[in-house]
C-alpha cells in the first residue's frame, strides 16, 4: 500500500462521512454522527474484511478465487441450520447454539474451498470456471435445502420455519468509560463526555466483527513475517523455485486455499448469526465480488484490502445513516437518500478502482496457474 | 474427390462429433445420477422425480411448446456467453443485459405510440423495440469490454458489477417512472406494450412464438460470424492468442470491445424477445437466474452455437419440467439448481468425467484466466 492509495482512502471515506454530517448537523452534534458512521461502517464491513482476507490467502498461494461468493453464501445457510438444529431439536441454549453456528460456518467455508482447490489444484480446471461453479452449486443447494426443509410439510420443521436463536451479542470494548475517566480528571467539559459517548460506540461491535479486525493484522504478520508465509508467497509468484527449494507447492496451496475458505465461512456467519437471525436465497448479494475488488486494490495485503473495505463499509453506512436524518433532506434531494441511487456507490467504487486509474497494482505473478512438474 | 478420401473426411468428422458429444453427455447422466442421489437422500424417489420432470417437459403438445418458451432466452443467453468465450471473454453480465433489453423493448413497446400520438406500423414498432433493447444490452457488454481491453480491469467482476447497476436502475424505473399506473396494480412492471410490438404465437392456443425462430437463427449468424467472415476470425484469433493476434496486425482492443458488445446485444435480444414475445410487459425478478444458466448453457454446448441450441433446450426442458415434478413429488424445483451446478462441474472438470469413464484426453481447452486487472 502506498500513500496514494491510502490517502484516496482517506478521500472517499471523509466524502461519505461529510455528506452525513452536512445532512444531520442541525439535529445532532456532528461527532456522534461521525461516531455513529465508523461504527456502522466497521460493522457492515465485516463480510467484505473476511471476504478479502479469504482472497488474498487464495491468491498469495496462486489460487484465483471468485467462488467466495458462493462459500459465503453456503456458510451463511449451513451456519444459520445448524443453530437452529441446535436449538429447536438437541434444545441447546442460544449462546451454544449460535457458536456452533459459527463454527460449521467456517468448516462449511473450508469444505467448499476444499472443493475449488481440488478443482483448480488437482484437476486444473480454469480457476475462473471453478469459482464459477462453486457460485452456482452454492445458490442451487442452499435454494433447494431452504425449501425442502421449511417448506415442505413432510420436512423436520414440518413446513415452518422455526424459530432462529437471535444474533451474537454486542461485545463493549470499555472505550467510553476510559475516555470518560479522562474527561473527569481534566474537568469534564460537556463536549468531552459527548466525544466519549460517540466514540464509544465506535468500540461497540459484535464478536466476528472484532475478530475480522484482529485477523486482518494477524494476517499481515504472517504473510510477511513468518516462515508459513514466505513460502505461501513463493508458491504464488514462482512455484517452480519454491519447488526447487523443496517447499511442497500443491500442499502448500491446499491448505491456503482451505484456510482461505475457512475466513469465507466466518464472512457467511456474520450475515446469518451476527447481522440478522434469518436466512433469504441469494443474501450475500455480491459481497463475495467486492470483496475480491478490495483485495485487488488492497493489493493482495490485508491491511491494505481492509481499508478498501472500510469505504465499502463507508457508502452502505452512508445509506443505513441517511435513513435516521430523513427528515432534514430537502425534497429536491431526495433522490439522494433513494437506496436505488446511494446503492450503487460501492458498484461503481468497485469498477473505477479496477480500472487502476487510482494507480497499477500487481497481482502475484503464478495468480491463476496451475503448477505442473 | 476419390471414395477413399470421402470416407476418411467422413470418419475424421463422425470422429470430431463423438469428441465434442461424447464428454457432455456423460457429465449429463454423472449430473443425473448424483441428483438423483441428493434427491433420495431427502428422502424422495428419484426415479418418480424424474419421469415427473420428463412428462412435464416433453409430455404433452403444450409441454413441448413449453420447453420451447423457455428454451428461447436460453438459446441468446448461451449464445451470448458462447461468443465471449470464443473470443476469450466471460460474460457473466448477462443477467443485467437481459434485463436492461427487456426493460429498452418494453419502454419503446407501450411508449413509442404514447410519445407519436399514433400507432406506428407493426414491422417498424417490432423492430424499433428489438433494436433498442438490443442496443442497450450491447452498450452495457460493451463498456466492461473497454474497460477490460484499455484499462486491463476484469471483466468478471465488472460485468457483476454492472449486473447489480442494472438490477437497481430496472428496480427503480419498475418502481417509478415506468410503473403501470392502472390502479389495480400493485406490482413492480411496466404496461403491456402495444400490439404492433409484440411477436406472434407459431401456433394459436399455444404459447410458443416466433422469438424461438429468431434464436435459431441467431444461432446460425453467430456460427457464420465466428466461423465465415473476418471479424469472427479476428475474435477467434484474440481469443485464442491475444498476443498472437496483436503481431498480425488485429486491433486486439477494439475486437475485444466489439466482443462483449455483441455478446451484451444477444443477451439483451433474449429480454426483449421475452417481452415482445411472451410477457408482453417487463416485470421486476423475471429474469433471475437467466445468466448464471446461460453459462452453464455455453460450456455445455462446448461454445459451439449447435451445442449451445441443444444445451439450451436440455436446461430449458429441467426448467420445464421442474414445475410439474414438484407438483407430482412435492420435491423443490431448485434441485433443477443441483443438477445444473454437477453438469457444470462435470463439464468443466472433464477430467473427472474421463477418469470414471476412462475416456483418453483431447480437444482444446477454455483458458479464461490470466490474472486480474490492475
Amino acid at each position: 500500500m502506498d500513500w496514494k492509495r491510502f490517502s484516496f482512502i482517506a478521500f472517499i471515506i471523509a466524502i461519505l462521512f461529510g455528506t452525513v454530517v452536512l445532512v444531520g448537523y442541525t439535529s445532532e452534534p456532528w461527532i456522534l454522527i461521525v461516531g455513529s458512521m465508523m461504527a456502522t461502517t466497521i460493522a457492515v464491513a465485516t463480510p467484505l474484511t473476511l471476504g478479502a482476507l479469504s482472497g488474498v490467502f487464495c491468491e498469495r498461494s496462486g489460487v484465483v478465487n471468485i467462488g467466495i461468493e458462493g462459500m459465503m453464501l453456503a456458510s451463511a445457510f449451513f451456519g444459520w441450520l445448524g443453530s437452529i438444529y441446535m436449538n429447536t431439536i438437541f434444545g441447546f441454549g442460544a449462546m451454544p447454539s449460535l457458536l456452533v453456528g459459527v463454527l460449521i460456518a467456517i468448516l462449511t467455508g473450508g469444505l467448499f474451498a476444499l472443493l475449488h482447490a481440488a478443482l483448480s489444484i488437482t484437476y486444473k480446471v480454469d480457476q475462473i470456471i471453478g469459482g464459477t461453479v462453486i457460485n452456482i452449486l452454492a445458490v442451487g443447494i442452499t435454494g433447494f435445502l431452504n425449501r425442502q426443509l421449511f417448506f415442505d410439510k413432510n420436512s423436520i420443521f414440518q413446513g415452518n420455519v422455526p424459530h432462529a436463536p437471535g444474533v451474537l451479542p454486542v461485545i463493549v470494548i470499555p472505550v467510553k468509560q476510559g475516555i470518560e475517566w479522562i474527561c473527569s480528571l481534566t474537568g469534564g467539559t460537556e463536549g468531552c463526555y459527548v466525544t466519549a459517548n460517540a466514540f464509544g460506540k465506535v468500540f461497540e461491535q459484535k464478536p466476528i466483527a472484532i475478530f475480522a479486525v484482529i485477523f486482518v493484522f494477524v494476517a499481515n504478520y504472517v504473510i510477511f513475517n513468518t516462515r508459513w508465509g514466505l513460502r505461501m508467497r513463493a508458491v504464488g509468484e514462482h512455484p517452480k523455485a519454491a519447488d526447487t527449494v523443496g517447499i511442497n507447492v500443491i500442499r502448500t496451496r491446499y491448505l491456503n486455499v482451505v484456510i482461505g475458505g475457512f475466513f469465507a465461512g466466518l464472512a457467511g456467519a456474520y450475515f446469518t448469526l451476527e447481522s440478522v437471525p434469518s436466512f433469504e436465497p441469494l443474501m450475500t448479494n455480491g459481497r463475495g465480488f467486492i470483496s475480491l475488488a478490495a483485495m485487488i486494490f488492497g493489493n493482495w495485503t490485508p491491511i491494505g484490502a481492509w481499508a478498501a473495505s472500510l469505504v465499502f463499509g463507508a457508502s452502505q453506512a452512508l445509506q443505513i445513516n441517511l435513513q435516521f436524518f430523513r427528515t432534514s433532506i430537502p425534497p429536491e434531494w431526495s433522490f439522494f437518500q433513494n437506496s436505488y441511487a446511494v446503492g450503487q456507490i460501492p458498484y461503481i467504487l468497485t469498477m473505477i478502482i479496477l480500472t487502476g486509474i487510482i494507480g497499477k497494482t500487481s497481482a502475484p505473478a503464478a495468480d491463476g496457474q496451475p503448477y505442473e512438474k | 474427390m476419390s471414395n477413399s478420401e470421402n470416407n476418411e473426411r467422413w470418419k475424421s468428422a463422425l470422429k470430431a462429433v463423438k469428441d465434442a458429444i461424447l464428454v457432455p453427455t456423460l457429465a449429463i447422466i454423472t449430473a443425473v445420477i448424483v441428483g438423483g442421489l441428493v434427491i433420495a437422500v431427502v428422502g424422495g424417489d428419484p426415479f418418480a422425480a424424474y419421469a415427473g420432470l420428463f412428462q412435464g417437459a416433453f409430455g404433452s403438445v403444450k409441454a413441448i411448446s413449453e420447453t420451447g418458451v423457455w428454451a428461447t432466452p436460453y438459446i441468446f443467453a448461451g449464445l451470448a456467453v458462447a461468443l465471449a468465450f470464443k473470443g476469450g471473454l466471460f460474460n457473466i453480465g448477462g443477467e443485467g443485459q437481459l434485463a436492461l433489453g427487456a426493460t429498452t423493448s418494453a419502454l419503446v413497446g407501450y411508449g413509442l405510440p404514447l410519445w407519436l400520438g399514433y400507432e406506428p406500423p407493426m414491422y417498424i414498432h417490432l423492430t424499433l423495440a428489438l433494436g433498442a433493447g438490443a442496443l442497450v444490452g450491447f452498450i452495457w457488454g460493451a463498456i466492461p469490454g473497454a474497460l477490460k481491453a484499455y484499462t486491463g480491469a476484469h471483466e468478471v467482476i465488472n460485468t457483476i458489477m454492472m449486473n447489480y447497476i442494472a438490477l437497481n436502475v430496472v428496480s427503480f424505473l419498475m418502481n417509478g417512472p415506468m410503473k403501470d399506473h392502472n390502479p389495480l396494480n400493485v406490482i413492480a412492471r411496466t404496461p403491456l406494450i402495444a400490439e404492433g410490438a409484440r411477436i406472434a404465437p407459431i401456433f394459436s392456443g399455444l404459447r410458443i412464438h416466433w422469438g424461438f425462430g429468431l434464436a435459431l437463427l441467431a444461432a446460425f449468424i453467430v456460427w457464420w460470424l465466428l466461423w465465415k467472415t473476418t471479424l469472427g476470425f479476428e475474435i477467434r484469433t484474440v481469443g485464442a492468442n491475444p498476443d498472437a493476434a496483436k503481431y498480425a496486425g488485429i486491433n486486439v482492443k477494439k475486437i475485444m470491445t466489439l466482443t462483449m458488445g455483441l455478446s451484451g446485444m444477444l443477451a439483451g435480444l433474449a429480454g426483449s424477445i421475452e417481452v415482445t414475445g411472451l410477457n408482453y410487459r417487463h416485470e421486476l425478478g423475471f429474469s433471475s437466474g437467466y445468466g448464471f444458466d446461460a453459462i452453464a448453457i455455453a460450456l455445455l454446448g462446448k461454445n459451439h452455437p449447435v451445442g449451445v441450441v441443444l444445451a439450451a433446450i436440455l436446461f430449458a426442458a429441467m426448467r420445464n419440467g421442474a414445475t410439474r415434478m414438484q407438483f407430482l413429488t412435492q420435491i423443490p424445483v431448485d434441485i433443477i439448481s443441483v443438477i445444473q451446478a454437477l453438469i457444470l462441474l462435470f463439464v468443466a472438470a472433464d477430467s473427472i468425467v474421463r477418469y470414471i469413464y476412462r475416456i483418453k484426453q483431447s480437444g482444446e481447452k477454455v483458458v479464461l484466466t490470466r490474472g486480474w486487472g490492475g
